[in-house]
């Protein structure tokens, strides 16, 4: 929180699957989201009654943090990010693989994957591993405070290296990870001939892709697809669904069809697609 | 259909015209026949399959995908080929053979009648991944709408044979899908195939704006550029047909000319309909709005035939008999012009005016005082040009009116297509039909998507998000703050709209951040420049 947020005073650090009393007859408790590493989804529960509040969450196994956890309640607010039916995120290794694939075929170029700095980052990095690549992996300086909070949180992440520290040489043929602003940056021109890749689920769309100027489209988001929006709904089975942040229109439609109670909280400020 | 899909793909992601050329010159080289000819005729626009059209897609869409789900999906997505490839449904049991070759996919789309189109499409469909099928559709519905010209294709063909491009456009109009001759005579095994024996479309000689080039009246003769539809008119053994600016042939459309023009010839001139509201009470044309009347259509009726009869104002002669005059200079051309005008008859054909002016100064003035006459501007042709294919620097300008200017208020938007996909960037604009200090009402007047910047559009998008009021579908109502100035050519008036007036190309001038909403222009002021 204080890397993102800087230091807030009277925050109090809690645990998952604590309950704490909030007043009022209230408790809250943190569960695990899935989403990056310490997202949770928040429980209330007041006189028997329980909502859950999913913030920001995926069901895809994620080695970089706690899975979500499927909890019973009577009302489940809900995020719809990628609440669209033309969005599934294929299996990440097929993209990593992708990913990997390019860079062989390319042995002189560099690679430069567009990432959010807060667990996509670490979430490539860590796949990458898992998918044999023993390489170190470059980083842009905004990526770094955040990888090593992971790999003191236990999340090793092999071998990082700061781009700033090596010769425009010796890049030919590496992976490099940035924030997606500087994809198209001033910064990405030091680079040997990039490739820009982008991981983010917006690139299933084609002319998402275009509109980024990716050459290499990555589907990977920290997100839950529309398969996972809607089977998550199925398997909490909530009295009644509230959707918000992102496309309620079409997972509401969905909960009609299902016969499920369902409404749209309209959040305003809240339709950006940044993810 | 997965090497066209890899294609597709790579496009898009290549922004450079270079990079562009490249890689259709590499596709064209390296894969065989007839794919690659059907790969060109779909850059080309030139694939058609009647028994296919986008509503057989959505038709198979309906029938797999709930309605409302489809058009949010549509709206976001901003191409129907690619939502349904994103949204089809994979096969429950795996599908019969590899994927479809392009070849393939022609033999079985061709042979298919509209009653067993949805099946045969739902076969291949079923056999390709998500990639092949947005290939699939896109080929299939002959709208590919990828941002490639049919010219860049020409010139990708021309680079990847390493033949000229203005031999390619010359040979390139006889043949047909999958242009096996062409293909042969490009990689030098047949001799370039005949043009003299059809009535074939020459492609059009083009002009660039005139912005700040220096130009004397010594030099350049002076036209009117007349708003109606560019047309060529060919006759060869008998059979005349006439071409719009695309190559696209509506002779049928227009029987009286295709009937004048009894001898061997190429012409190039404007299609126009008899009125009085272009050149004049006698021998004028009408607003361009009588001819769209009279476009599109299979049969013409006598009525139609007495009420629009059309013309065709003579701008230049190509080919006389069966002598090519292409590589003359304009002065000459004209010369020869004007001799077979003789041999024309008058109530179909007459000659593009020559418009005498001492200087640049006194043509401006000219220019200005037209705007009457709904002419759409001066052309300047250079008296040595030959005619040649396409824009060529310093030969032929056009040099616009400058266009009328109105404050109008943003009442709706849309999401765009295309790469515009996402962005709100068709807007629908109004003027204030009173005082709206007294109550009175925005009534919407035209709608644009285009004539501002990508910054603009930026900021239009993100105004249009934090401005809605209301939902209708796609179409987001604003809250009617925001004032446009709206650049338009001519305005007419229209019984269609209930503002009673029309505009012809209007676009988004500039942002007018500092007006407010209740300053913008009433209709009065659109009304008094109704030409």
């Amino acid at each position: 929180m204080a890397l993102r947020y800087g230091v807030v005073s009277g925050a109090n650090p809690a645990a998952y699957n604590e309950p704490i009393a909030i007043g009022g007859g209230v408790t809250a408790t943190f569960l695990p989201a899935g989403h990056v590493l310490g997202s949770a989804q928040i429980l209330l529960e007041h006189a028997g009654e329980r909502v859950i509040v999913t913030g920001d969450y995926k069901r895809r196994p994620d080695p970089t943090c706690p899975a979500f956890e499927v909890t019973p309640c009577d009302l489940l607010i809900t995020e719809a990010t990628f609440g669209l039916p033309v969005f599934r995120h294929p299996p990440i290794a097929e993209e990593i693989a992708r990913l990997l694939a390019t860079r062989i075929a390319n042995p002189k170029r560099c690679i430069l994957v567009g990432a959010y700095a807060l667990g996509k980052a670490q979430r490539v990095i860590a796949e990458l591993r898992a998918a044999g690549w023993h390489e170190p992996v470059y980083l842009h300086g905004a990526m770094e405070p955040m990888c090593r909070l992971y790999e003191e949180q236990g999340i090793p992440l092999g071998d990082l290296r700061a781009i700033a520290s090596v010769q425009k040489s010796a890049l030919a043929g590496a992976i490099v990870i940035c924030p997606p602003s500087a994809l198209n940056d001033r910064w990405s021109r030091r680079l040997p001939d990039p490739i820009t890749a982008m991981a983010s689920g917006w690139m299933r769309v084609r002319q998402r892709v275009r509109q980024r100027g990716v050459e290499l489209p990555l589907i990977i988001s920290d997100h839950a697809d529309w398969d996972e929006l809607t089977e998550t709904i199925t398997e909490v089975d909530p009295t009644e669904t509230w959707i918000t942040h992102g496309r309620e229109e079409a997972l509401l439609r969905w909960c009609q069809i299902h016969q499920r109670k369902a409404r749209a909280l309209a959040l305003t400020g809240y339709e950006d697609e940044d993810e | 259909m997965k090497r066209f899909a890899e294609l597709l793909d790579r496009l898009l992601v290549t922004p450079s015209r270079n990079g562009k050329l490249q890689l259709i010159a590499h596709y064209l080289r390296d894969t065989p026949d007839p794919d690659r000819g059907w790969a060109l005729a779909a850059l080309t626009g030139a694939v058609d399959f009647p028994a296919i059209k986008a509503s057989a897609v959505r038709g198979l869409m309906a029938a797999r995908v709930d309605p409302v789900l489809w058009a949010l999906s549509r709206d976001f997505v901003g191409d129907t080929a690619e939502t349904a490839s994103l949204l089809w449904p994979e096969p429950e049991q795996a599908p019969q053979g590899a994927a479809p070759t392009l070849g393939e996919a022609v033999e079985s789309l061709s042979h298919s009648t509209r009653i067993a189109a949805p099946a045969v499409l739902t076969t291949l469909l079923d056999r390709l991944d998500t990639a092949g099928r947005y290939a699939l559709i896109k080929f299939a519905t002959g709208a590919l709408r990828i941002g490639i010209s049919a010219r860049l294709a020409k010139i990708a063909f021309a680079q990847a044979f390493a033949v000229s491009v203005d031999s390619v456009e010359e040979y390139w109009h006889g043949q047909r899908p999958p242009y096996l001759p062409l293909f042969a005579w490009a990689i030098g095994e047949a001799p370039p195939p005949r043009t003299d024996e059809q009535p074939l479309f020459r492609p059009f000689m083009l002009a660039h704006p005139l912005e700040s080039e220096a130009v004397s009246l010594e030099d350049y003769v002076a036209e009117w550029k007349w708003d109606g539809i560019r047309v060529q008119i060919v006759h060869v053994a008998g059979d005349t047909r006439i071409y719009s600016r695309g190559g696209d042939d509506i002779s049928g459309s227009f029987p009286e000319i295709a009937g004048s023009l009894p001898f061997a010839a190429v012409l190039d001139g404007e299609l126009l309909v008899r009125g009085s509201s272009q050149g004049g009470e006698a021998g004028g044309a009408a607003s361009f709005n009588a001819l769209q009347q009279r476009l599109g259509r299979k049969t013409v009726s006598k009525a139609m035939l007495a009420d629009a009869p059309a013309f065709v104002r003579l701008y230049d002669v190509l080919i006389d008999g069966s002598e090519d005059l292409r590589q003359l200079p304009w002065a000459a051309r004209r010369l020869r012009l004007e001799e077979l005008m003789q041999r024309l008859n008058s109530a179909h054909f007459d000659l593009s005016e020559i418009i005498v002016a001492k200087d640049m100064a006194a043509l401006a003035q000219i220019r200005a005082g037209a705007r009457d006459a709904a002419i759409e501007g001066v052309m300047l042709k250079h008296r040595q040009s030959p005619y040649v294919a396409g824009r060529r620097a310093g030969l032929w300008y056009k040099w616009k009116r400058e266009p009328l200017l109105i404050d109008c208020v943003l009442m709706y938007a849309q999401r765009g297509s295309g790469k515009r996909s996402s962005f709100f960037s068709d807007f629908t604009f109004g003027c204030w039909d009173g005082d709206p200090d007294s109550g009175a009402e925005l009534l919407p007047v035209g709608k644009a998507y285009f004539g501002f910047t990508e910054e603009e559009l930026k900021f239009l998008d993100r105004h249009v998000r934090q401005h809605t009021v209301a939902k209708y579908g796609p179409v987001r109502e604003t809250d009617r703050s925001l004032v446009f100035e709206v650049a338009f050519d001519s305005v007419h008036v229209s019984k269609r709209h209930k503002s009673g007036v029309a505009m012809r190309f209007p676009r988004i001038n500039r942002i007018r951040h500092e007006k407010p909403a209740h300053e913008a222009d009433r209709l009065d002021a659109l009304r008094t420049l109704v030409s």
